[in-house]
C-alpha cells in the first residue's frame, strides 16, 4: 500500500461544473488576495501584514473569551450559509429544469453530493455554530458571570468545530463528498454501495464536529448550574438560560448517541465490520433507530435556544415581563424529556406494527401542546404591552405564522396513516424547513440582530434589516409552499429527474424563485452589515441599554469589557436589570473592586483540532501512519495542557478601576 | 395603518396566488387528494379531519397574533398596558387544556387508524385476494405473481375491487414503494419482507414510484400500477405467461445487475420461489 493510502493525483479530477466552480473561488481568492497586496504595496507597510496576522493570533484565534469565540462561531456559519444557500440553489436549479428528455445542468452524482452536503453543513456547521455563538455571546453574561466554567476547553470545541468544517469543505477539492443524503442510512452507505471517500468525509468531518459540541454541551451545563451570580435561583434566570440549559441537557444525552453510531459505521467501512450491513448479521434498521435517538433531540437542541431567544425579544421589545414564567419553564421541561420519545415517527414506514407507530405518534401529537403553551405565553407576553416593531420583534410575528404552519403539518404527519402518504417527499421537506427556517433561523437572527449592540456597541441598521426580513419571509413562502402540493402530488425528496406528464415543473420554478427571493434577503444581510459599519457612529450604543432591557447583560457598557462585570452582581428577582432600574440601583456610585482571576490565551486548541483534522483527513483515505501521528498528537497535546497549572492571571482592582472608569464618563445612569 | 384599499389589495393577492396555483396545476392530479383506492380513501378522510382539527388552534394564534400586536403597538398609547402582570392561572389553564383535549381527540384517532390502517392488516372482502410480491432492485421494480406465474419489471397489474397483498423486500439499498392514489407507502429492505394490502376502488392506471434515495439510479425506479376488470386481467395474465422470456435464477441476476431507467417488461416465472430466495439471501451467515 502506497505511503498515501488511496490519495492520488485522481482525487483533485472533477467534472466541468465542479471545476467551474472551483475556478470562480479560485479566482475570488485570487481577487481578494491580490487587493490585500496591492493596498500593502501601495502603503508600502509589509510589516502590517505580521502585526496584523499576530494581533489576530493573540487578540482572536487564541482567545478564551467566549464573547470572542461566539463570534467567531456566528463568522464561520455565516460563510457556511452562503455555502449551504448555494447548494439550495443549485438544487432547484437542477429540478426547474430537468424534465423529461433534459437532464437538466448538474450531473446526478454531483447533484446527490449537493444535497447531502446541504443538508449536513445546514444542520451541523450553519444552525449549531449560530447557535453556540449565542450561547457563547450570552449565557454568561445573563447570568452574571465572566467566564464559562472550562474555557480551554471552549476554545477547543470551537477549534474541532472548526476542524470538522475544513474537512467537509475539502471535500470540494480533494475527493467527493457523500451521495447518500444528509443522515447517510446504510446499506446505501455501506461499503458495497458507497466505495468511494464520500461517506467517509462525512463521518469524520461531523464526528470530530460533534466532539465539539458534546464538549461545549458539558460547559454549558455546568457554567449555567454552578456559576450564576449569587442569589439567581433556578426559577430566577432569564428564559433564554433556561432553554440552554435544557438544550444542552439535550446534548449530553444525545451526542454521545451519534458518536457511538458513526463510530460503528466508520468501523464497518474501514475494517469491514458488519454492523449495519444488509448480511452478515448485521442490521441496516439499528442505524436508523440509533441516529434518529440522536436526531431527533438534535432538533430541539436547535430550537430550544431558539425559543429562548424569543421569550427574551417578545418580553423586552412588548416592555412587559414575560407571561407565565412557570409555565415556560415547564413546558421546556417538558419538550426536553418527550423530545427522547418521539424518535420513531421517522420511520413509521418501516413496518413496526401498529402499536409501536401508535405510541410514537401520540407521543409526537403530545409535543405540540407545551409547545403551543408557549406560543400563547408569548402572545400574553406582547397583551397589556407596548409592542416596539424593531427587526427582532419582525422576526418574532415572522416565526410565529411559520411555525404555527410547520406545526400544524408536523402533527399532520405524526399520525402514521397519514405519515404513511406523506413521508419521504417534499411534503416532509417543506414541513422540516417550516420547523428550522421559521423556528430555529429566524429565532437566531433575531437574537443577533437583538445582541449585537452588546457586542460591537453599536445597532444594525434598521431599514436594511427589516428588507431582509420581507424577503426572508416572501422567499420562504415561495420557496416552501409549492413543495407542500408537490408531496402530495407524489414527488419523493432528493429526485434528479423527473417526467414532464407529472406536472411538476411549474411549482418547482416557482420554488427555485423562492430560494433566489431568500438570496436576495441574504444580500440585505450582507448589505446591513457593512453598511452599520460604515455608519456605526449614528448607531452606537453609548448607554449599554439600547432596547430598555430586563436581563443582567444590558447592564453592562457596550461593548461588554472582556471581563464583563467588574463587579459580580447580585441578583434578587427574575428580570434582575429591570429591577435595578426600576428601584434606582442600576449601579454602584462607589464600587468596591477586588482581583480578579481571568483565563490565558492558549493555542492548544488550535493544535488539538489541527491533528484532528489530519487524523480524521488520514483515516478518510487510509493513511494510517500519519492518522496514528494526528491520534498521539492529540493525546500529547491534552497532556500537556492538562499538566499546565498556570493558566489564569489576575487582574489587578486597581487595573480594574481605570479601565472601569473609561466606561463611567458614557453611562447615562451614573 | 390598515385601510380598504390595502384590504383589497391583500385579498387580490392571495387570489392571484390560488389563481396561478390551479394555472400550474391545470390538468395534473393531486394524487393524495384524488384517491382511487379504499386505503387512499380513508388516509385522505383522517388528513381532512386532523387538519380542521388543527385549525380550532391554528386560526386563533393567526387572529390573536395580529390583533394583539397591533392593538398593543407602542404608538397606541391609548391601550392598557400593565408591564407587571406576569401571570394569570386561570387563562394559562385554558391554554394547556384546549390544546390537550384537541391532542387527546388526535390521539385516539391516531391509535384507531393506526391499527385499521396498518399496512399489515389484510383487506376484508368478499374477493380473493391476489398476492405480488415485490423486489427493489439498483433500480428498478420487480414485481412477482406467484399464483399466477408471471413476473414485470417497472409495471403491475391487478383487477380492480381485489385486495391486493404485496410482499415487499429489496436486493438493494433501502427504497419506499408508493402508489399515492392507492395509499400509503412502506419500505422495501434486504432480508426483510414488509407488507402492503390495498385495493384499488376505479380501473385506471396509477404512478408508482421509490420515494427513498437508494444510489443514482434512484429518480428512475417508476412504474405504473394498472387496474382493470377481472377478465381484462385475466386476459393479461395468460397473454404474459407466452412471454418469450423466462425468470430463471440466472436470468434474475443479470436483472439486478445496477441499470437505470429501465423500460417495463414481461417474464413468464420458471422458479416459483425467486422471491424466498432473495430473502433468504440475506439471512444467510
Amino acid at each position: 500500500m502506497s505511503i498515501l493510502g488511496r490519495l492520488t493525483p485522481d482525487a483533485l479530477s472533477h467534472g466541468p461544473l465542479a471545476a467551474i466552480g472551483l475556478i470562480n473561488v479560485a479566482l475570488a481568492g485570487a481577487v481578494a488576495m491580490a487587493i490585500a497586496v496591492g493596498l500593502i504595496f501601495y502603503f508600502h507597510r509589509w510589516q502590517w501584514l505580521f502585526s496584523g496576522a499576530k494581533w489576530f493570533w493573540k487578540n482572536w484565534l487564541t482567545s478564551l473569551d467566549p464573547k470572542k469565540i461566539g463570534v467567531m462561531y456566528i463568522a464561520l456559519a455565516t460563510l457556511m450559509l452562503l455555502r449551504g444557500v448555494a447548494d439550495a440553489a443549485m438544487i432547484r436549479t437542477q429540478q426547474a429544469l430537468s424534465v423529461g428528455s433534459s437532464h437538466g445542468v448538474i450531473p446526478v452524482d454531483t447533484f446527490q453530493q449537493v444535497f447531502s452536503a446541504h443538508g449536513t453543513i445546514m444542520i451541523f456547521f450553519v444552525a449549531m455554530g449560530l447557535m453556540f455563538g449565542l450561547i457563547n455571546l450570552i449565557v454568561p453574561l445573563q447570568i452574571g458571570a465572566r467566564d464559562v466554567a472550562f474555557p480551554f476547553m471552549n476554545s477547543a470545541s470551537f477549534w474541532l468545530y472548526a476542524a470538522g468544517m475544513a474537512l467537509i469543505n475539502l471535500s470540494l477539492v480533494v475527493g467527493e463528498f457523500a451521495a447518500t443524503g444528509w443522515l447517510a442510512y446504510p446499506p446505501l452507505s455501506e461499503l458495497a454501495y458507497s466505495p468511494g471517500v464520500g461517506v467517509d468525509y462525512w463521518i469524520w468531518s461531523i464526528q470530530i464536529a460533534g466532539i465539539g459540541s458534546l464538549l461545549s454541551g458539558i460547559n454549558f451545563l455546568v457554567t449555567i448550574l454552578k456559576m450564576r451570580a449569587p442569589g439567581m435561583t433556578l426559577m430566577k434566570m432569564p428564559m433564554f438560560v433556561w432553554s440552554v440549559l435544557n438544550s444542552m441537557i439535550l446534548v449530553v444525552f444525545a451526542f454521545p448517541i451519534l458518536t457511538a453510531t458513526l463510530a460503528m459505521l466508520a468501523l464497518d467501512r474501514t475494517l469491514g465490520m458488519h454492523f449495519f450491513t444488509s448480511g452478515f448479521g448485521g442490521n441496516p434498521m439499528m442505524y436508523i433507530n440509533l441516529i434518529w435517538a440522536w436526531g431527533h433531540p438534535e432538533v430541539y437542541i436547535l430550537i430550544l435556544p431558539a425559543f429562548g431567544v424569543f421569550s427574551e425579544v417578545v418580553a423586552t421589545f412588548s416592555q412587559k415581563r414575560l407571561f407565565g414564567y412557570k409555565s415556560m419553564v415547564w413546558a421546556l421541561g417538558a419538550i426536553t424529556f418527550l423530545s427522547f420519545s418521539v424518535w420513531l415517527h421517522h420511520f413509521f414506514t418501516m413496518g413496526a406494527g401498529a402499536n409501536v407507530n401508535a405510541f410514537f405518534g401520540i407521543m409526537t401529537a403530545v409535543i405540540a401542546v407545551p409547545t403551543g403553551v408557549k406560543v400563547f405565553n408569548w402572545l400574553f407576553t406582547m397583551y397589556r404591552g407596548r409592542v416596539h416593531f424593531r427587526t427582532p420583534m419582525m422576526w418574532f410575528l415572522g416565526f410565529v405564522m411559520t411555525f404555527t404552519i410547520g406545526g400544524m403539518t408536523g402533527v399532520l404527519m405524526s399520525i402514521p396513516a397519514i405519515d404513511f402518504q406523506v413521508h419521504n417527499t417534499l411534503f416532509l421537506v417543506a414541513h422540516f424547513h417550516n420547523m428550522i427556517i421559521g423556528g430555529v433561523v429566524f429565532g437566531y437572527f433575531a437574537g443577533i440582530t437583538y445582541w449585537f449592540p452588546k457586542i460591537f456597541g453599536f445597532k444594525l441598521n434598521e431599514r436594511l434589516g427589516r428588507y431582509a426580513f420581507w424577503c426572508w419571509v416572501i422567499g420562504f413562502c415561495l420557496a416552501f409552499i409549492p413543495l407542500y402540493i408537490l408531496g402530495l402530488m407524489g414527488a419523493a425528496r432528493r429526485l434528479d429527474h423527473y417526467d414532464a406528464s407529472m406536472g411538476w415543473q411549474g411549482l418547482f420554478v416557482v420554488a427555485g424563485v423562492g430560494v433566489l427571493v431568500i438570496a436576495l434577503g441574504i444580500s440585505f444581510q450582507v448589505l446591513q452589515m457593512i453598511i452599520s459599519v460604515l455608519q456605526r457612529k449614528r448607531n452606537l450604543d453609548t448607554t449599554g441599554d439600547p432596547w430598555n432591557g430586563r436581563t443582567l447583560e444590558w447592564s453592562t457598557p457596550s461593548p461588554v469589557p472582556f471581563y464583563n462585570f467588574a463587579i459580580i452582581p447580585g441578583v434578587h428577582g427574575r428580570d434582575a436589570f429591570w429591577a435595578m432600574k426600576q428601584s434606582g440601583v442600576a449601579r454602584s456610585q462607589h464600587p468596591q473592586y477586588q482581583d480578579i482571576q481571568l483565563p490565558k490565551n492558549s493555542a492548544m486548541g488550535i493544535y488539538i483540532a489541527g491533528l484532528s483534522f489530519v487524523f480524521g483527513f488520514c483515516l478518510i483515505w487510509h493513511i494510517w501512519w500519519l492518522a496514528a501521528v494526528g491520534i498521539v498528537g492529540v493525546i500529547t497535546c491534552l497532556i500537556i495542557r492538562l499538566s499546565d497549572d498556570d493558566s489564569e492571571y489576575t487582574m489587578t482592582a486597581a487595573e480594574l478601576e481605570r479601565l472601569e472608569s473609561k466606561h463611567s464618563g458614557k453611562d447615562i445612569r451614573s | 395603518m390598515m385601510n380598504k384599499s390595502k384590504f383589497i389589495a391583500i385579498g387580490l393577492l392571495i387570489l392571484g396566488a390560488i389563481a396561478g396555483v390551479a394555472l400550474l396545476l391545470h390538468g395534473h392530479t393531486i394524487d393524495v387528494l384524488v384517491p382511487k383506492g379504499t386505503i387512499a380513501k380513508k388516509e385522505l378522510d383522517l388528513l381532512v379531519t386532523a387538519t380542521l382539527l388543527m385549525l380550532i388552534v391554528v386560526i386563533p394564534v393567526f387572529v390573536l397574533t395580529f390583533t394583539i400586536a397591533w392593538k398593543y403597538r407602542a404608538s397606541n398609547t391609548k391601550a392598557k398596558y400593565t408591564p407587571d402582570w406576569d401571570h394569570n392561572r386561570a387563562i394559562e389553564t385554558v391554554w394547556w387544556a384546549i390544546p390537550f383535549v384537541l391532542i387527546l381527540i388526535l390521539s385516539v384517532i391516531t391509535w384507531q387508524s393506526s391499527h385499521e390502517l396498518d399496512p399489515f392488516k389484510p383487506l376484508a372482502s368478499s374477493k380473493q385476494p391476489i398476492t405480488i410480491q415485490v423486489v427493489a432492485l439498483q433500480w428498478k421494480w420487480l414485481f412477482i405473481y406467484p399464483e399466477q406465474h408471471i413476473a414485470t419489471v417497472n409495471y403491475v397489474q391487478f383487477p380492480v375491487d381485489t385486495p391486493v397483498n404485496f410482499v415487499i423486500t429489496s436486493d438493494a439499498p433501502m427504497n419506499s414503494f408508493w402508489i399515492p392514489q392507492l395509499g400509503g407507502q412502506i419500505y422495501a429492505m434486504a432480508g426483510m419482507s414488509t407488507q402492503l394490502h390495498l385495493m384499488a376502488t376505479d380501473p385506471g392506471s396509477y404512478n408508482g414510484s421509490s420515494v427513498n434515495l437508494s444510489g443514482r439510479g434512484f429518480s428512475g425506479m417508476k412504474f405504473i400500477a394498472k387496474a382493470t376488470s377481472q377478465a381484462d386481467f385475466d386476459t393479461w395474465v395468460s397473454e404474459a405467461r407466452k412471454s418469450p422470456s423466462a425468470l430463471t435464477t440466472s436470468e434474475y441476476d443479470k436483472l439486478a445487475r445496477p441499470s437505470q431507467d429501465n423500460p417495463a417488461s414481461i417474464y413468464a416465472l420458471a422458479q416459483a420461489d425467486l422471491y424466498d430466495g432473495v430473502v433468504m439471501k440475506y439471512m444467510k451467515p
